[in-house]
């Protein structure tokens, strides 16, 4: 039930996005995909999550073939740096979207959806929003709805883009406990790209150092900490 | 420093200036050119339509909308406009779907394509009908020999109108899909939305006051449209004379009351599709803002 990444690579035209990156994440781990602007960890994460076709390698999860599946079908959650919250719905129909597009047969019922919302609203910490647009919501309330519709779909693997990356401080902090918290209590495979060492190394039980579309370094957090590998990863690690 | 200070206290509003406005003088001497202008050409024009259409009186205009040539060129402008509008409604917000969301080559050259009956006289674009289906045409012998009839009918005046507002729709939605991006599409593939799920419970709602707003433009340039279709009309009074040629023919018959009567009508419904613009506009002034307009 491990996620195996093996020598997955990308081009984007003739730039080489990813250049045969690794690694292994057991099941319910946490993993930080840390590195500089282009070093391509937000595509490994978009091919994690089906949004972007890899050009060769493999990703396997949970004894599949996780790159044969399209998106959809993989109940990945995803988390937009921007939130990418359904303007045009109130906070409950965006959570709830996930359920609601799902075949019939296992579609929850609409209460069943209205008690799931309300759990999930508590859970990101949000009771009572369920009738609001995102446009009435501040930036860490919108990445805390994104979240909880993420999480809404029961997901295998949660994946986050730079969620806090448009979030001040303070709220980043507050959020990035949130998340630790909530990814205890569900257990999810989560994979969490940024460009903060602090916050990687704050959240994470593994960390993935890119650099080139490659992972330079890949351990727990202290030992990355403790030995930095290459030249380049002490330096980005020392700003 | 005075000025700013003051401004930025709240103490006298009203004495803050933006330092990046224009002079007084220079505001009211463009505001009067425009209202000018404005005037002369454009509202002064409407008025004379309707006072010439009511020049013999309310009875004479309602003889005139009443007659049967009219009535018949009301029913074929609305017809033609009624198949027009919802074709090109689905191939606009195809093509925008298509140019906004996917890289693709050719996408310039295509964009350059929908272009095109803007940037073409409709008159050539009514003669492109005549080379295709007319008897000296390439499809015309073989359509004439199977009964289909396709210029001087209803077909051909559908035909020449599609192809003269084809560019509404699609030019109106590209910049707003293009703005609006792929992240709540792309979300809600992560969630287990369906293609068609996506577009008709995210897309489609996103879209819907600029596609409105598109609509309404297209339908009023089908009302209106002359050139292309006065190529492949035929100008058969009661049969193929849509609203504005049956102006034409009223006009150059020296039927001034008839003519300007038909006019009239024609200009109602372009004032009820600017009110109903309007209305957009006020009620979803954000959601249009991302429209770029031509």
């Amino acid at each position: 039930m491990s996620l195996t990444v093996d020598s997955v690579s990308k081009k984007f035209g003739r730039f080489p996005a990813l250049n045969g990156a690794s690694f292994v994440a057991p099941q319910g781990g946490f993993v930080s995909l840390l590195g500089p602007s282009g070093s391509g960890k937000t595509t490994l994460l978009r091919i994690l999550g089906g949004l972007e076709f890899a050009d060769s390698g493999s990703v396997r999860f949970a004894d599949l073939n996780w790159l044969d599946m399209p998106a959809r079908i993989r109940n990945a959650g995803f988390v937009f740096q921007q939130y990418a919250l359904f303007k045009h719905m109130t906070v409950a129909d965006n959570i709830a979207f996930g359920l609601r597009v799902r075949p019939r047969p296992k579609r929850p019922s609409k209460s069943e959806i209205t008690a799931r919302v309300t759990e999930l609203l508590a859970l990101v910490q949000l009771p009572g929003l369920e009738g609001r647009y995102p446009s009435q919501l501040s930036g860490g309330q919108r990445q805390r709805v994104a979240l909880a519709r993420a999480l809404a779909i029961e997901p295998r693997m949660l994946l986050l883009d730079e969620p806090f990356g448009a979030l001040d401080a303070k709220v980043r902090k507050e959020l990035r406990a949130d998340l630790r918290r909530i990814h205890d209590h569900a257990g999810v495979t989560t994979v969490f790209v940024t460009h903060d060492q602090e916050e990687a190394f704050a959240v994470a039980d593994l960390v993935a150092v890119m650099k080139d579309g490659r992972i330079e370094q890949y351990g727990a957090p202290a030992d990355v900490r403790r030995n930095p590998r290459t030249p380049f990863v002490s330096e980005f690690l020392s700003v | 420093m005075s000025i700013f200070s003051n401004g930025r206290a709240g103490s006298r509003q009203r004495a803050f200036r933006n330092p990046t406005e224009d002079p007084l003088w220079l505001k009211l001497l463009l505001g009067a050119v425009a209202i000018a202008f404005i005037t002369v050409l454009l509202l002064l024009p409407l008025v004379l339509v309707f006072k010439e259409a009511l020049a013999q009186g309310i009875a004479a205009f309602w003889a005139s909308i009443t007659e049967p040539d009219a009535l018949a060129a009301v029913r074929l402008s609305l017809t033609a406009a009624a198949i027009a509008v919802p074709l090109n409604t689905v191939f606009g917000i195809a093509a925008a779907w298509s140019v906004a969301k996917f890289d693709f080559p050719g996408k310039t050259f295509l964009v350059t394509l929908i272009d095109l009956p803007f940037s073409v006289s409709p008159v050539v674009s009514g003669l492109i009908y005549v080379l295709v289906f007319g008897m000296q045409g390439w499809f015309g012998p073989w359509l004439n020999d199977h009964n289909i009839h396709v210029l001087f009918a209803l077909p051909g005046i559908v035909l020449a109108t599609i192809f003269v507002t084809f560019p509404f729709v699609a030019r109106e939605l590209i910049p707003l899909m293009t703005d609006q991006g792929r992240d709540e599409e792309e979300a809600a593939a992560t969630l287990g939305a369906s293609g068609l799920g996506t577009f008709l419970r995210v897309t489609l709602p996103n879209i819907k006051w600029g596609l409105l707003y598109a609509v309404l433009l297209c339908n009023a340039r089908a009302l209106g449209e002359f050139g292309a279709v006065s190529v492949v009309s035929g100008h058969i009074r009661g049969q193929t004379n849509t609203m504005p040629l049956h102006v034409e023919l009223l006009y150059n018959n020296y039927d001034y009351v008839g003519a300007f009567a038909v006019a009239a009508l024609l200009a109602m419904l372009a004032l009820v599709t600017l009110v109903l613009k309007s209305l957009l506009e006020w009620r979803f002034a954000d959601e249009l803002a991302a429209v770029h307009r031509h």
